[in-house]
């Protein structure tokens, strides 16, 4: 167990290679409780929602989830999150831990629109079961036809007789549904999703391959890719970003970036030899440092050594080349698309 | 659990000394701790080491950690097997993965050394202030 944002969470259960394993090719279940969730209620809780992110909230239908940026009025990061529409008057943001405070303290101190935001993490467990094999596993327990439900849409049901939000979303590049529940179910529904998956290949998973499954999709993470300091444009996440939708807080710096050009971006580099590049690790070419690394890891599935890191962006295209400082060594290493590993398309 | 006849330190590394020579690697404990291990860098025959300076690097997949030398010496052999299956090291880490052997410079530095029941004792201290 380590601590994180306040919570003692599980590195691993059985092995991050295990876990990480099972996710691909059967399923993952992750006790994701630590997330925060904020709620946002009233007649203008869309005006706040769309006033405080980037993307458009206004394109919701109820019951889909959105992902988008909690902007600072430079335009950079306060939190990535997901955007749940339950209502015209009802929006459920799933934020990460360490930044549910702030976050919190962040929206309501731009609430000039007489809406009501609730810190709303207390009330949450939230499970994530992900991988190829997770609709099986989870059908049985619950009379919503998961089948029906399409990815980034979530509806209200019960699982195993617990009352949930019941999501098809995931942070794993699987196919997989989170489900958001009252505390108290926590311990009893674990272990029945662990009991029925156990023979079809489920694994606990930790967060350990939570981080490597999340890197080999190509996604991002707070705090690593993603700060105060980056914007969607350096991130390569402009379809978060919808400048047309009209005024949000950060749109003057995004649309002046815009104009100006990107310094950097974050790119997807695949080691060329066996060292393995972490976060903050420097990048370089010819001897002159040009970046830096936000997150690297082995990637299991895939069997090569990975990572994400800024770089100018004449240095960004894919295929070029450049070392990274691993402890006495410059180690070569190579852009490739991301994401690194995209699940096959269902037949 | 941990073998009699060998010498650790609380780093977590081992020693089984046989006459002038020992091989050296690291503890289950140690192995645990890290995680499922992909990388050991290692140094080459003839290098030489030194007790309590970094020797290599093993790394798993979440971290990488330094290896320390618990005796100095010079590096005679080098386990040819972790190059390619450096997940040994989280099977059998106190037999089949060890990682080197080692002319000692000075055999007496194993006296400073753990015995098998001073390092048990150690890492129960060290679980009590900081429980997993």
């Amino acid at each position: 167990m380590v601590p994180f944002s306040g919570w003692d969470m599980p590195v691993e259960y059985s092995g991050i290679i295990a876990e990480h394993m099972a996710t691909r090719t059967a399923a993952g279940l992750f006790d994701v409780s630590h997330m925060g969730e904020i709620e946002i209620r009233g007649e203008s809780a869309l005006a706040l929602v769309q006033h405080v992110t980037c993307n458009d909230a206004s394109r919701l239908a109820i019951g889909q989830a959105q992902y988008s940026g909690l902007m600072t009025d430079r335009g950079t990061f306060v939190d990535d999150l997901l955007v749940h529409k339950l209502s015209d008057t009802h929006y459920l943001l799933c934020v990460n831990a360490g930044n549910q405070d702030s976050d919190f303290d962040y929206i309501r101190g731009h609430n000039r629109f007489g809406v009501s935001v609730e810190n709303a993490g207390e009330r949450y467990s939230q499970f994530a079961i992900q991988g190829p094999r997770a609709l099986a596993i989870l059908q049985p327990f619950t009379e919503v036809a998961l089948a029906a439900l399409q990815y980034y849409h979530f509806t209200f049901g019960k699982v195993d007789g617990v009352e949930c939000l019941i999501a098809r979303t995931g942070y794993t590049g699987e196919d997989g549904f989170e489900i958001y529940f009252a505390p108290e179910h926590s311990e009893k529904l674990w272990n029945a999703l662990l009991d029925a998956g156990r023979s079809v290949g489920l694994l606990p998973c930790g967060l350990g391959a939570r981080n490597t499954l999340r890197l080999e999709a190509g996604m991002c993470l707070y705090g690593h890719e993603l700060d105060d300091t980056t914007t969607v444009w350096d991130a390569s996440l402009g379809w978060i970003c919808k400048m047309a939708k009209g005024e949000f807080l950060g749109r003057v710096a995004l649309a002046r970036q815009m104009s100006r050009g990107l310094d950097r971006l974050l790119v997807g580099f695949e080691m060329q030899d066996r060292l393995i590049a972490r976060d903050g690790c420097s990048v370089s070419q010819g001897g002159a440092t040009i970046g830096r690394v936000t997150s690297g890891s082995p990637a299991p599935f895939l069997k090569k050594n990975i990572g994400m890191a800024y770089v100018p962006f004449g240095a960004s295209a894919v295929g070029t080349e450049f070392e990274i400082g691993i402890r006495t060594s410059q180690a070569a290493a190579r852009v490739v698309r991301m994401p690194f590993y995209k699940r096959a398309a269902k037949s | 659990m941990y073998p009699a006849n060998y010498r650790y330190t609380k780093e977590h590394e081992w020693v089984n000394a046989a006459g002038s020579t020992a091989t050296v690697g690291i503890t289950d404990y140690a192995q645990h701790e890290l995680g499922d291990v992909v990388f050991v860098e290692l140094p080459k025959v003839g290098a030489q080491i030194k007790a309590g300076e970094s020797l290599g690097t093993i790394e798993s997949v979440k971290a990488v950690s330094e290896i320390y030398a618990p005796v100095s010496g010079e590096v005679i052999e080098v386990n040819p097997e972790l190059a390619g299956a450096p997940e040994k090291v989280n099977a059998d880490p106190h037999g089949a993965a060890w990682l080197i052997k080692v002319r000692l410079a000075n055999p007496a530095e194993l006296a400073a050394l753990l015995d098998a029941a001073a390092y048990e004792k150690f890492l129960a201290s060290a679980e009590k202030e900081n429980p997993a």
